[in-house]
């Protein structure tokens, strides 16, 4: 736990305007509100594509934030891993009540990071990217190019199963972005998220046949924060994009309506 | 919400339990009572409830915000209140004040993130609003009975026993009037700044203020544009910080020589360096000499205030001597002859529902409480935010909270620990809590340094642990 954070007060992150996605449920059960933060590359389109509306027609207020820098939030051209997850903690803050935060890939340890700084009702993070060398040897071809500074390469092929058309999957592709330099130095470097605030739970949820997270790194995230991972065989890295989009996002809130 | 009066009520309390002077108690377990719904009662709440506990929150107004809520008729705050600490020292360490807000958010801003906190935290269904505390007394394994009646005193007094009890009563509210000789004859209008409310109240008069802490120099401000002539009385010389310097809000510029790691004195002397480039020789206006090294007691936040007194329209005068019936002598036998007297004299502290000797209360209103919060031998009693930091109040308040509830937890846990911990806690019974040593200690008793204090509590809260204690 930690009190004192001299440098953060001395140099608080400069305010950035963020895009806020929102679907809410036509009559307001009480549910939690959910926000998705998508990972490196992507914005909260692909969340807005799917899920967004498959989680407020199950009565969950559903919002989707895009990072500094990614979808239609305010272009920077610097930004770290802190400017990031104070536009998680931002955003979650911002919402009527206490939120459950739903972090994707790299948004998931941006998640991590922002739970230190904000007391989440809960938390989901989907196919984690935690970083650190392992993944980037597993991924040669979409690291390398980052480390000399550019995006991070994310092939349609990497991201999503056989099952979607590849035609789709080209298009999808398309649309992505990328993290600033920093970041993904920093991502790199796999610095460990302190420990959340208001200890929440805290859901796995990937894919064994995910080909940027490998099943072991799955685990031991999940692991990390006391449980097993809950799988989806035969899906690609972009849960919330592939053909059988509705399988986890259901799991996700029956592990939500069942937790409370 | 309703309090409903009566025997055995199923909401709160269930049948009578116990009984105290022939009047039933109505025992609440576990519950935690927090009194005041202000800012620190909130952040009490909200880290109570993080951890487990039920609260019973009593707020004697209708709504939540406290001192910050200019509707309620103890509200210090005035129309162009402002605050003195830039955001990221203002706001929840874990709950941030929105982006699109400015450096320094209005008081209405502050209001309404007060308000957010409490929905967004799902505070408002425990607290019991038109509610107040009459009286709290020790009841047997150190828990505590809490006398409450609806406010103004209509209705019966109902008596709940609660596991702990949080004061968050405030201590900006009773004002502070000192006594002056002839106050009480004199024909010019006097009122206290708590009565200030909007600067229409000095329009074409000739207003004198009293006190230059940073209320008083708010006033003055105000007074310079609005009234015909505006004198400001300070019975010594302060250092005026501007708002920004070095293009950041100063107290920015504050941490980060404290992120640098700058021993005290040459953060002085860079701070004595940088006023004097800035706003120069004070005295050269009619200020007093500043008596103390910048950082010994806390500055003022005032960037407008050298404005005027450069523009002559702010007249600087000693401390007053006494009151005439229709002028006022100052010290020194100067006569001026304002028609509205402005005291800014500050607030004391109140704790009227309690037995003064719990909390170690001394002859002159004091206190006597580890970290400003913990009364000696009672470690189900904490006072939240009972001080005056040079940084905002709502982190430290929120710290002090987490640490309370952790301890509280901490006696379930591992009662021996819990007393060792709660031993730590006394043996600094007399620590002050500020980087430099305080001028004139009796005036600014519970001024403290926000890293010097997070620090003490960062130690206890590793020592107390629990890492996963909250649900």
């Amino acid at each position: 736990m930690k009190v004192i954070r001299t440098r953060e007060w001395a140099f608080p992150v400069p305010p950035a305007r963020r895009e806020l996605r929102r679907a809410t449920p036509e009559v307001d059960e009480g549910k939690p509100p959910l926000l998705f933060v998508p990972g490196f590359g992507h914005g909260a389109w692909v969340f807005a594509e799917h899920w967004l509306e498959h989680t407020a027609d199950r009565g969950f207020p559903a919002y989707a934030v895009s990072l500094r820098g990614h979808g239609e939030s305010a272009k920077v051209r610097k930004a770290d891993l802190r400017a990031y997850a104070h536009d998680v903690a931002q955003a979650a803050a911002g919402l009527p009540r206490r939120a459950v935060i739903v972090g994707h890939g790299a948004g998931a340890l941006v998640t991590a990071h922002a739970l230190a700084r904000y007391p989440a009702r809960a938390a989901v993070l989907l196919s984690p990217v935690f970083g650190g060398l392992g993944t980037a040897l597993r991924n040669p071809m979409v690291s390398l190019p980052a480390a000399f500074g550019g995006g991070l390469r994310l092939p349609a092929g990497q991201l999503f199963s056989r099952e979607l058309p590849a035609s789709a999957g080209r298009a999808y592709a398309a649309r992505l972005g990328r993290a600033t330099s920093r970041a993904q130095w920093q991502l790199l470097a796999g610095r460990k998220p302190e420990r959340p605030v208001g200890d929440p739970p805290v859901l796995v949820v990937g894919s064994p046949d995910d080909r940027i997270v490998s099943d072991s790194a799955l685990r031991r995230v999940a692991r990390h924060y006391g449980g097993a991972p809950l799988l989806f065989p035969g899906m690609g890295h972009d849960l919330m994009l592939d053909t059988r989009w509705r399988e986890p996002i259901d799991a996700i809130l029956d592990w939500l309506e069942k937790s409370n | 919400m309703s309090y409903s009066t009566g025997y055995g009520d199923p909401e709160l309390g269930g049948p009578a339990t116990a009984w105290r002077d022939g009047w039933p108690v109505y025992d609440r377990s576990g519950t935690v009572c927090v009194i005041g719904a202000g800012p620190s009662g909130l952040t009490a709440m909200k880290n109570l409830k993080e951890h487990g506990f039920g609260v019973d929150c009593y707020e004697r107004e209708t709504s939540v915000g406290g001192a910050w809520n200019w509707r309620h008729n103890r509200s210090p705050v005035y129309a162009s209140t402002h605050l003195i600490s830039s955001k990221p020292f203002t706001q929840f360490p874990d709950f941030p004040m929105p982006d699109s807000w400015p450096d320094y958010p209005k008081h209405t801003q502050v209001l309404e993130y007060l308000e957010h906190y409490a929905d967004h935290f799902d505070l408002k269904k425990s607290i019991w609003f038109g509610t107040e505390v009459v009286k709290v007394e020790p009841a047997e394994g150190d828990r505590w009975d809490v006398t409450t009646r609806s406010t103004g005193g209509f209705g019966g007094e109902r008596i709940h026993r609660y596991a702990a009890v949080v004061i968050a009563n405030g201590h900006n509210w009773s004002p502070k009037r000192p006594a002056y000789e002839g106050l009480d004859d004199t024909k010019i209008e006097v009122i206290h700044s708590a009565q200030y409310k909007d600067a229409a109240q000095l329009r074409g008069r000739k207003v004198l203020v009293v006190g230059a802490g940073n209320t008083g120099c708010d006033i003055a401000v105000e007074a310079a544009q609005q009234a015909s002539r505006c004198w400001h009385s300070s019975r010594r010389g302060y250092w005026y910080t501007p708002k920004f310097t070095l293009g950041r809000p100063t107290d920015q510029v504050n941490d980060l020589m404290l992120w640098l790691r700058l021993p005290l004195k040459a953060r002085q002397f860079i701070a004595h360096r940088t006023l004097k480039s800035t706003v120069g020789d004070l005295t050269r206006f009619g200020l007093p000499k500043p008596d103390h090294k910048i950082y010994e007691t806390h500055t003022i936040v005032n960037s407008q205030l050298i404005y005027h007194l450069g523009h002559g329209t702010i007249t600087p005068v000693p401390d007053i001597a006494r009151f005439h019936r229709s002028d006022v002598e100052l010290k020194g036998g100067e006569l001026i002859e304002p028609d509205l007297v402005v005291l800014a004299t500050g607030y004391e502290t109140k704790f009227d529902f309690l037995d003064p000797a719990l909390l170690g209360i001394d002859a002159t209103g004091r206190p006597k409480l580890a970290l400003h919060a913990f009364p000696r031998r009672q470690p189900t009693l904490a006072v939240a935010g009972l001080l005056q930091p040079d940084s905002g109040l709502l982190p430290l308040v929120h710290w002090q909270m987490v640490l309370f509830a952790r301890m509280l937890r901490l006696r379930e846990a591992s009662p021996a620990k819990a007393v060792a911990v709660q031993r730590k806690l006394e043996a600094g019974l007399e620590q002050r809590w500020t980087s430099a040593k305080v001028k004139d200690s009796t005036r600014h008793w519970f001024e403290i340094s926000h890293t010097t204090y997070l620090k003490a509590v960062q130690r206890l809260l590793d020592e107390v642990g629990l890492e996963g204690a909250a649900r």
